[in-house]
C-alpha cells in the first residue's frame, strides 16, 4: 500500500519532472490531477531554490537571478537536501561551483565567494562563546608569549582567495554585483551576535590559520614571516584580539 | 513507548533552562515571528499578541536567532510550530530531529507545540514542503505511533494541523475529519485547526468547508491558524487555491473563523504570513482583526451562559 508503491513514486516524480505522477493521485469527481500534482512539484523546487539563494545572496547577486536559479536547480538535482534545517542547505555548494564548467569558465571566483558566504552563515549560527580578554595575554611575561596557544572561537574562520571576495560579499548583501578583481583574504568573527568580516593584510591569514590549527604564537608568527616578509606581528595580534577570533580559554 | 536517548547532554530535553514567565494565551491572537520585525515589535507600546516560531529556524547552536527568541519569550507567549517532523512519512521519525525539537520545547517552554499531518522526507531526502498522506488504516497506525513518540519526547500533548490539499489519493478509505478524530482519540493529541487550509482544501476538492467544520472535533482544537492564499487553475480551468501565506486572510476564511468561534468561544489564533512579509503594523492589524472576532465570540458565549 502506501509505504511501497506510492511514497517512492511520489518522491521520484517530485525530483524528476519527466516522470509521471503516481496513478492513484486523483482530482475530485473524475477530474485530472496533473496540474494539481505540479503544485507540489513547483512548491518543492521553488522553496529549495529560494532557500539556497537566501544562504548565498552574494553568489546570487553576482550571477543574476536567472543564472543563479538555473545553477541551483542543477545543484539540487545532483545534491538533493539531506538536511531539514534550511540554513544548512548547500553545505557543499562551493565545491560544486568549483567543478561546474560554466562557472569555472565565466566566474571562477564563485567557488571562493560561496565558501565565504557559507562560513558567514555558520558563524551567524555558531555556539555562543566569550572572546579572549586581551588583559589575559597582557599578564603573560613577554618572553613566554611565543609559547602560548590560543583557542579558535567557534564562529571564527579565514577564507583566502585570489579574487575580491570581501568586496563581492558586501555588495551582495545589498543585492548588487561587484568587480571580482583583487585578491582578498578574509577573517570572519562573531564576538557577540553580529558577524564581522575583515580583509587581512599580508601574512595574517597564515598566522591565523596556524593559530586556529593549534600552533603556538611563535610558530604561527614564523610561518607568517616565511610567507610574507612584510608580516606585522603586533598589528596582527592586535587585530586578532580586537576581533574576538579566539575564546576566553587559553 | 521507548523514550529517546538524546545524543549528548547539551541536547537533552532534561536540561534545566532558565524559567520563562508563564503567560496565558487563552484569548489572544498571534503572529508569525519574523526577525525583520524585531525592532518594530520592541518599539510597539502594546503588541498584545503571542508569537509563533518555526522550530527549524532555531536549530542552530547559538547567535542572534536564540538571543532574539529568548527576548521575545521573556515578554510574550510563544508557540512552537514544527514543519519538518515527517509525521506522515512511511519511515521511522528522525531521532536527531526529534531530540532537537524536544530540546527547543524544553528550553523555550512554549504554551503550545504543534506539527503537521504531512510528510516531507523520503529516503533521507528532505523536500521542504508539506506533502499529502493517503488516509488508510495503515497510515493511521503509523501516524499515531509517530505522535506518541513525539509526545513522549516533549512530555506534553502535541497539536496536529489539518493539511491544505490539491488532490486526493484513490487509496484513501477515511474522511479527513474522521481520520484526525481517530488519530486524536488513539494518541491523545489535540488538533490545530487551520481554517485557511479548510477553505483551500474544500475549494480544491469540491466539498463544503461548512460541512467539514461541522464534522471537525472542535472541542479538541487548541489553536487556530489563519492565512492568505493564491488562486490558480486546475487541469479543467477551474479555480485551484494555493496555500501561499503571502497575503492577507481572505473574506470567506474570516467568515468561517467567526462561525467556528461562535460555537467554541475564544481559541488562541495565529495569523501566518511567511512570504512577501509586510511591515509589523500590517501583520499586527491582521492579528487584531482576529482578536476582535474572538472578543465578540466571548461576549456571545457569555450572554448564552447568562
Amino acid at each position: 500500500m502506501w509505504h511501497d508503491p506510492v511514497a517512492p513514486d511520489f518522491a521520484n516524480a517530485l525530483l524528476d519532472a519527466s516522470r509521471a505522477k503516481p496513478a492513484s493521485l486523483i482530482g475530485p469527481n473524475g477530474k485530472a490531477a496533473e496540474k494539481r500534482f505540479s503544485v507540489y512539484r513547483n512548491n518543492v523546487a521553488y522553496s529549495l531554490i529560494e532557500a539556497l539563494g537566501k544562504n548565498y545572496p552574494a553568489v546570487k547577486a553576482q550571477c543574476g537571478v536567472y543564472k543563479f536559479n538555473d545553477a541551483a536547480r542543477l545543484y539540487l538535482g545532483e545534491h538533493p537536501p539531506r538536511t531539514k534545517i534550511m540554513f544548512n542547505l548547500g553545505d557543499n555548494f562551493s565545491d560544486w561551483l568549483g567543478a561546474f564548467a560554466p562557472a569555472k569558465a565565466q566566474m571562477p571566483w564563485l567557488q571562493d565567494l560561496a565558501r565565504l558566504e557559507r562560513d558567514w552563515l555558520m558563524a551567524y549560527h555558531a555556539e555562543d562563546a566569550s572572546p579572549l580578554d586581551p588583559a589575559l595575554l597582557g599578564a603573560i611575561h613577554p618572553e613566554a608569549l611565543g609559547e602560548v596557544r590560543l583557542k579558535k572561537h567557534p564562529a571564527a574562520s579565514v577564507v583566502c582567495s585570489n579574487y575580491a571576495i570581501h568586496t563581492m560579499l558586501e555588495a551582495g548583501r545589498n543585492g548588487s554585483a561587484s568587480s571580482a578583481i583583487g585578491a582578498e583574504n578574509v577573517m570572519i568573527t562573531r564576538p557577540q551576535f553580529a558577524v564581522e568580516t575583515r580583509v587581512l593584510p599580508d601574512g595574517a591569514a597564515v598566522f591565523l590559520q596556524q593559530i586556529f590549527a593549534g600552533a603556538t604564537l611563535g610558530e604561527a608568527a614564523e610561518a607568517a614571516l616565511s610567507q610574507s616578509a612584510s608580516f606585522d606581528l603586533s598589528s596582527s595580534l592586535g587585530s586578532l584580539l580586537q576581533s574576538g577570533a579566539t575564546t576566553a580559554h587559553l | 513507548m521507548i523514550m529517546l536517548q538524546p545524543s549528548s547532554p547539551a541536547e537533552s530535553s532534561d536540561q534545566i533552562w532558565h524559567p520563562f514567565p508563564a503567560f496565558p494565551a487563552d484569548a489572544l491572537s498571534g503572529a508569525s515571528f519574523k526577525p525583520e520585525h524585531m525592532a518594530a515589535i520592541l518599539a510597539d507600546q502594546n503588541p498584545g499578541v503571542f508569537f509563533e516560531i518555526h522550530a527549524e529556524n532555531y536549530m542552530g547552536k547559538g547567535g542572534l536567532p536564540h538571543a532574539q527568541l529568548a527576548h521575545i519569550r521573556e515578554n510574550f507567549p510563544v508557540s512552537l510550530h514544527g514543519v519538518a517532523m515527517n509525521i506522515g512519512g512511511p519511515g521511522p521519525l528522525d531521532r536527531d530531529h526529534l531530540s532537537r525539537f524536544a530540546a527547543l520545547a524544553a528550553r523555550y517552554q512554549p504554551f503550545m507545540v504543534s506539527e503537521h499531518l504531512a510528510w516531507s522526507t523520503h529516503d533521507d531526502i528532505y523536500f521542504n514542503d508539506l506533502l499529502p498522506v493517503p488516509y488508510t488504516d495503515e497510515t493511521l497506525a503509523r501516524i499515531v505511533s509517530h505522535i506518541s513518540q513525539i509526545q513522549d519526547a516533549i512530555k506534553r500533548p502535541l497539536l496536529l494541523e489539518n493539511p491544505s490539499s490539491y488532490l486526493q489519493f484513490a487509496e484513501s478509505s477515511w474522511a479527513e475529519t474522521n481520520f484526525l478524530k481517530e488519530i486524536a482519540r488513539r494518541s491523545g493529541c489535540g488538533l490545530l485547526l487551520d481554517i485557511n487550509n479548510v477553505f483551500v482544501s474544500a475549494t480544491n476538492n469540491a466539498t463544503s468547508p461548512e460541512q467539514y467544520l461541522a464534522d471537525f472535533p472542535l472541542h479538541i482544537v487548541g489553536e487556530i491558524h489563519l492565512a492568505g492564499h493564491d488562486k490558480q487553475a486546475d487541469d479543467e480551468g477551474d479555480i485551484l487555491l494555493i496555500d501561499t501565506h503571502d497575503r492577507a486572510v481572505a473574506d470567506p476564511v474570516w467568515a468561517l473563523y467567526s462561525h467556528v468561534l461562535d460555537q467554541t468561544g475564544p481559541i488562541p489564533t495565529l495569523v501566518e504570513w511567511d512570504a512577501d512579509v509586510p511591515e509589523w503594523a500590517v501583520l499586527k492589524s491582521e492579528a487584531m482583526a482576529a482578536r476582535r472576532i474572538m472578543d465578540q465570540s466571548g461576549k456571545i458565549r457569555f450572554s448564552h451562559v447568562a
